[in-house]
């Protein structure tokens, strides 16, 4: 019942602080400063494991096929495979996962030290609204650069899928005709539907990081505590949309 | 409480009433804890008031019921007839406050976090906030900290930036935590004439927690002293030369006894 109770208040709070730094949307332009940093933040320093870890789960996805489906004389369907599989589904979740424990930890650790040690305080006494300064730059930023990083994770998985389908005795598919069947099967709203799921999932990581940092109360284990947090409820969350989201777009 | 006595905003140069901040019968406790208890005063637009007490006593805690950074479990805080906790108040009313462990912003250099108000409430241009952060710096014997960031500094100097930074917001209600605290004698001697200046010249309304009775005594206008959440005391600095009041006379001029110590006399 407790339990329940302050499920329902981080909701509300949550979304309290969403309608906070949203009506301050239009001071975006005069903060690009701040916006740009967590761009970089949010966007070029997540790249690298998001394209690692894409490139193996695509090659992964094409050898599985392979594997499975060489019985049935079915192997040519391996670009299609990977192609969807990639694009509407394990490449925005990865990408959201990455993103939660890369960058949405960053952020609670980061906001949550300023609570704890009076910095948010001193805002708040200065008429700087926390919404406004730290929320605001990171949920746009997240906004920008998350389809950036989806795209490119489906990009960089298609590859490594179409790698793995070449060179792997096994299979070997030319990489002309695996990325033929994967255009074949696949249409434009295949990639629209994962952008938006990466896109929700992005948003609400980040906010609710956001969130969690700015209301911590306590000392250093606090913020430990608080970090942990933000990513365990980021990971349910993201499965959870998930579901929903799919559903919702089918 | 009248809005009296008008200042010059050294914003704008304009003429701004002076801020009063009126409390009453404010209590808090945290859980079952009751910190401040049924506490009622006011300080009178313009007037430097100390407030002393032992550690532990509630002063931090009734300082963020000022600004509004804490609810009062029961009664009210109002500056200019302005409920203290209302976000309207903050925008009508600039003020500061120096939190006792400086809540400097840890991400930012001494230069970016005395520029952070004015930069975010475009006081000025960049030339202009160059001028008034490097003057406040100044002031504090600060100078050639600007570039530093607050995990270079050390605590006295940590403590002088925060109060640079609260000079910079040139605010009409400033609060100070025990500003003189980890300062030399001399460094201590000038944040108490900062303190008396800023009023003599702004008519800036100010509330200092301090330990301090050189300070209490030389700037005070009026004294209060809170002892286990309840205000004990509350007076001019005269009053405080030879105190009647056993506690206060204990408080304020405690007796240095090699021979039978406290901490012996808890023992028994
Ligand atoms: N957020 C809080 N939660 C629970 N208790 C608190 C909180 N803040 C302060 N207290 C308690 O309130 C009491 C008064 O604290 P406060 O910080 O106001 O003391 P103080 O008079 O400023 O002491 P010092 O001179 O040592 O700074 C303390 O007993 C403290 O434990
Ligand atoms: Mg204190």
């Amino acid at each position: 019942m407790k339990q329940l109770l302050s499920i329902f208040e981080s909701f509300g709070s949550t979304l309290e602080l969403l309608v906070r730094a949203g009506s301050y949307v239009g001071t975006l332009p005069r903060q690009r400063a701040r916006f740009i940093e967590q761009c970089y933040l949010i966007g070029y320093t997540t790249l690298p494991i998001v394209a690692i870890l894409s490139f193996f789960i695509g090659s992964v996805l094409a050898l599985q096929a392979g594997y499975s489906m060489q019985n049935f004389g079915a192997k040519q369907f391996i670009g299609s495979l990977v192609g969807l599989s990639m694009a509407r589904e394990l490449g925005p979740v990865m990408v959201a996962i990455l993103l939660a424990g890369r960058v949405g930890s960053a952020i609670t650790a980061e906001l949550a030290s300023m609570k704890v040690y009076q910095e948010v305080d001193a805002l708040v006494t200065m008429n700087i609204p926390p919404a406004r300064m730290l929320v605001l730059p990171r949920l746009a930023a997240a906004l920008a650069m998350v389809p950036v990083l989806a795209i490119i994770a489906d990009l960089v998985g298609w590859f490594g899928g179409a790698i793995v389908a070449k060179y792997v005795a096994f299979i070997s598919i030319e990489p002309e005709s695996y990325f033929a069947v994967l255009r074949r099967y696949m249409v434009f709203k295949d990639v629209l539907n994962g952008l938006i799921k990466a896109e929700s999932f992005g948003f609400v990581v980040v906010l609710v990081c956001c969130n969690i940092g700015l209301n911590t109360r306590g000392g250093p284990r606090e913020i430990g505590a608080a970090v942990t947090r933000a990513v365990v409820v980021s990971l349910i969350l993201i499965l959870v949309l998930d579901y929903f989201i799919t559903k919702a777009l089918m | 409480m009248p809005a009296c006595s008008p200042t010059r905003n050294p914003f704008t140069a304009q003429e701004t009433p002076a801020v009063g901040v009126a409390i009453e019968g404010l209590s808090k406790s945290f859980g079952p804890r009751l910190v401040l208890d049924n506490i009622t005063l006011s300080v009178e637009p313009g007037e430097i008031f100390v407030l002393m007490g032992p550690s532990g006593s509630g002063k931090s805690v009734l300082l963020r019921h000022i600004v509004g950074l804490e609810a009062p479990s029961a009664g009210r805080v109002t500056i200019n007839r302005q409920d203290a906790t209302a976000e309207t108040t903050r925008e009508h009313v600039r003020m500061a406050i120096v939190f006792q462990a400086g809540a400097l912003f840890n991400s930012l250099s001494v230069y970016d976090n005395l520029a952070l108000y004015l930069r975010e409430h475009r006081v000025t241009n960049e030339a202009g906030i160059r001028e008034k952060v490097m003057r406040a710096l100044q002031i504090l014997s600060l100078e050639g900290a600007a570039e530093k960031f607050p995990s270079e500094l050390s605590g006295g100097m940590k403590k002088r930036v925060a109060i640079a930074r609260a000079l910079v917001m040139e605010p009409q209600l400033m609060l100070y935590d025990e500003p003189t605290s980890e300062l030399d004698p001399v460094m201590s001697a000038t944040i108490s004439e900062i303190i008396a200046s800023l009023k003599n010249e702004y008519h800036v309304t100010t509330v200092v927690v301090s330990h301090d009775r050189d300070l209490a005594l030389n700037i005070a206008e009026r004294v209060g002293i809170l002892m286990d959440g309840r205000l004990i005391f509350l007076g001019t600095p005269d009053q405080l030369r030879q105190p009647e009041d056993p506690q206060v006379a204990n408080f304020l001029y405690p007796k240095i006894d090699l021979k039978n110590p406290r901490y012996k006399q808890l023992e028994t």
